[in-house]
């Protein structure tokens, strides 16, 4: 299962560049999606595929019994979703003010705030 | 223990929370303040505390290390801490008189604290992710500061440094995720025996290099510090003034943090990219501030150019580099925030940051003129002010490794920086103002000319106190260096102190 993880990643990573180096700054955020859950993915198989049961112990044991998914990787990747949706739509939301108050969403054609000499 | 360790993180919260319920009244920039003082007091503390024992740490929830959250300070991490509560409160008064009103009620102060509490979290925990999270806080609270107000070039700006910060949080992340897949561990005292048992140090290298590269981001190195100098001219002066002081130095320290303890295996190849990358960090630095004609991206330029010497001395990887390192670091935080605060209150006076359409300061308002000399020179590294001791730390540091091209640079690039130095000087300060305006104190009313003097008269106090008394500083900074060189104390802090309960993690980290 790895390989195959491994390789969903490696085209997420793939579309993401593809998408955030086209200039258009929504098409950027759809890049950003794509390599935040790329990097969430990294982390998943990070912490190994296992087959197992949920990491719960039962009342009046010390240790799971048998052999149990490792929990700690899914929190860091539910951490690490929770923020990425909070960073994702502050993103958005910035990005459409942008569209509103500059009239653009082509990287290139920001230059508002550049000194005065390069503006064509 | 944990109290001393979590107040610094835990003060600038409640604060931002207490000033966020008061946004509405007048209350809520005394609050700021009150804050920001207790954050000082609390920091202070914590320094005391790491000065006696050398290392404090404390685990939270009592989740022994390494499964648990640290929290850990060495003289570094405190040293930072301390200089993060100095800035804040020279800032937090600087603030009283230049947020409007309207941008608090937008909330201008609960976002300050949470970039304060954001900041001092990533310079004490002891643990990578939760290192992210901090960096998150952090970043979050700086976008929402960087935006506030809503300006053409504030949004402008703003697209720029969320785009690549993004990017580069997520060039983090990534490279948790792997470290965690080699070690089964992200806890940084743990990492640091656990990384040396991987089989394929290969795979470690390309992962230092993800976070050399993510960490370079923040850092604003070369070839990734766009984003600095398109956005740091853009907000308020006091957001500009945390920002240059703070936020990329938090790059720099999660540098230093992570290739003097963790990724320490590969040191010929690690360290000399950084070394060729802090040289050239310096160059673009400081020669894309010549090009510049506005006040603030001159400033902003310059930090770039600062922070390779900062990066230098970590890459120079001895005693005395890292030593300089350090001692750049806290001089530089400094004297950074102080001239953007004094491009503030000069912009108020001679109305805009254009060196172009200003002028004549020198001559209408002389004691602002003799406060920027002071870390203007000071940046540029004349004797006897803090830069010119940390530039000789630096510059012997690389002579030492007989590494003369890069001392040669750092030696150039301080002259280039007397340049743009007196550019700032003849244009703003000398000329006379091309519109006839006199920019004498008068123009501004007196509580707001007094909360923007005193925190620069203290930052520029405390300039020349590092610069006639380097001796106590510099033995701090070795010792911090020493410290970093030698992570063995550290460890032992941080798995040590639990080793009852995780006697078998101790020793395999060992």
């Amino acid at each position: 299962m790895e390989p195959v993880l491994a390789i969903v990643v490696g085209v997420l990573m793939t579309a993401s560049v593809y998408l955030m180096l086209s200039g258009n700054m929504l098409r950027f955020l759809f890049g950003l999606i794509l390599i935040s859950n790329a990097a969430n993915l990294v982390i998943f198989t990070g912490g190994r595929l296992t087959p197992g049961a949920p990491a719960l112990i039962p009342t009046g044991a010390d240790s799971p019994p048998g052999e149990v998914a490792n929990a700690l990787p899914q929190a860091l990747v539910l951490t690490a979703i929770v923020i990425g949706f909070g960073l994702l739509a502050f993103a958005l939301v910035l990005v459409f003010r942008a569209y509103q108050s500059l009239g653009t969403l082509e990287a290139d054609d920001m230059r508002v705030a550049e000194p005065e000499e390069d503006r064509k | 223990m944990i109290w001393a360790l979590s107040l610094p993180i835990f003060i600038p919260f409640v604060t931002g929370i207490a000033a966020f319920l008061m946004r509405s009244s007048d209350a809520g920039k005394w609050v700021s303040v009150g804050g920001a003082v207790a954050s000082l007091a609390a920091s202070i503390f914590l320094m005391a505390m790491v000065l006696a024992e050398g290392h404090v740490t404390g685990q939270l929830g009592t989740w022994v290390a390494p499964f648990g959250i640290t929290l850990v300070a060495d003289l570094l991490a405190a040293v930072m801490v301390l200089i993060t509560a100095i800035t804040g409160l020279a800032v937090a008064i600087y603030a009283l008189g230049e947020v409007s009103e309207r941008l608090e009620r937008l909330g201008y102060h609960a976002l300050y604290h949470f970039l304060l509490a954001g900041v001092c979290g990533a310079f004490l925990t002891g643990d990578l992710f939760n290192l992210y999270v901090w960096f998150e806080v952090m970043l979050i609270a700086s976008f929402g500061l960087l935006v506030l107000g809503g300006s053409r070039e504030q949004i402008d700006g703003g697209i720029k440094y969320v785009a690549l910060n993004l990017v580069s949080t997520i060039m983090f992340l990534a490279g948790i995720g792997l470290i965690y897949g080699m070690t089964g561990t992200l806890n940084m005292a743990d990492l640091s025996g656990a990384i040396a048992e991987v089989e394929n140090q290969g795979l470690v290298t390309v992962v230092a290099m993800m976070f050399m590269v993510a960490f370079g981001v923040k850092a604003a190195m070369f070839p990734l510090f766009f984003w600095l100098p398109a956005s740091y001219h853009t907000p308020l002066f006091s957001v500009s003034a945390v920002f240059a002081g703070l936020l990329t130095k938090v790059g720099v320290y999660a540098l230093m943090r992570m290739f003097t303890l963790i990724f320490t295996g590969d040191v010929g190849f690690t360290h000399e990219v950084l070394l060729w990358a802090s040289a050239l960090t310096m160059l673009t630095g400081v020669l894309g501030a010549a090009a510049q004609t506005d006040f603030r991206k001159i400033l902003s330029f310059h930090i770039i150019s600062q922070i390779g010497y900062m990066t230098l001395g970590l890459a120079i990887f001895t005693p005395l580099g890292i030593m300089g390192g350090v001692f750049y670091l806290v001089h530089h935080i400094i004297v950074k925030a102080n001239l953007f605060l004094i491009a503030g209150l000069g912009g108020r006076l001679a109305g805009g940051t254009d060196l172009n359409r200003i002028g004549g300061l020198y001559k209408s308002s002389p004691m602002l003129g003799a406060l920027f000399i002071i870390p203007a020179f000071s940046l540029a590294g004349f004797p006897p002010l803090s830069g010119f001791w940390a530039k000789y730390l630096i510059v012997k540091a690389s002579l030492e490794i007989e590494a003369w091209f890069i001392a040669f640079i750092a030696l150039l690039v301080g002259l280039l920086t007397v340049f743009s130095m007196t550019k700032i000087w003849a244009e703003a300060f000398w000329k006379p103002h091309p519109d006839k305006v006199e920019p004498h104190f008068g123009r501004v009313t007196k509580p707001v000319l007094w909360a923007s003097l005193t925190p620069i008269i203290g930052l520029a106090v405390l300039t020349i106190i590092i610069g006639l008394g380097p001796q106590p500083f510099v033995e701090f900074a070795e010792r911090a260096a020493e410290q970093l060189l030698d992570p063995s104390a550290y460890v032992e802090a941080v798995l040590g102190a639990s080793e009852d309960a995780t006697g078998d993690a101790a020793e395999e980290a060992q």
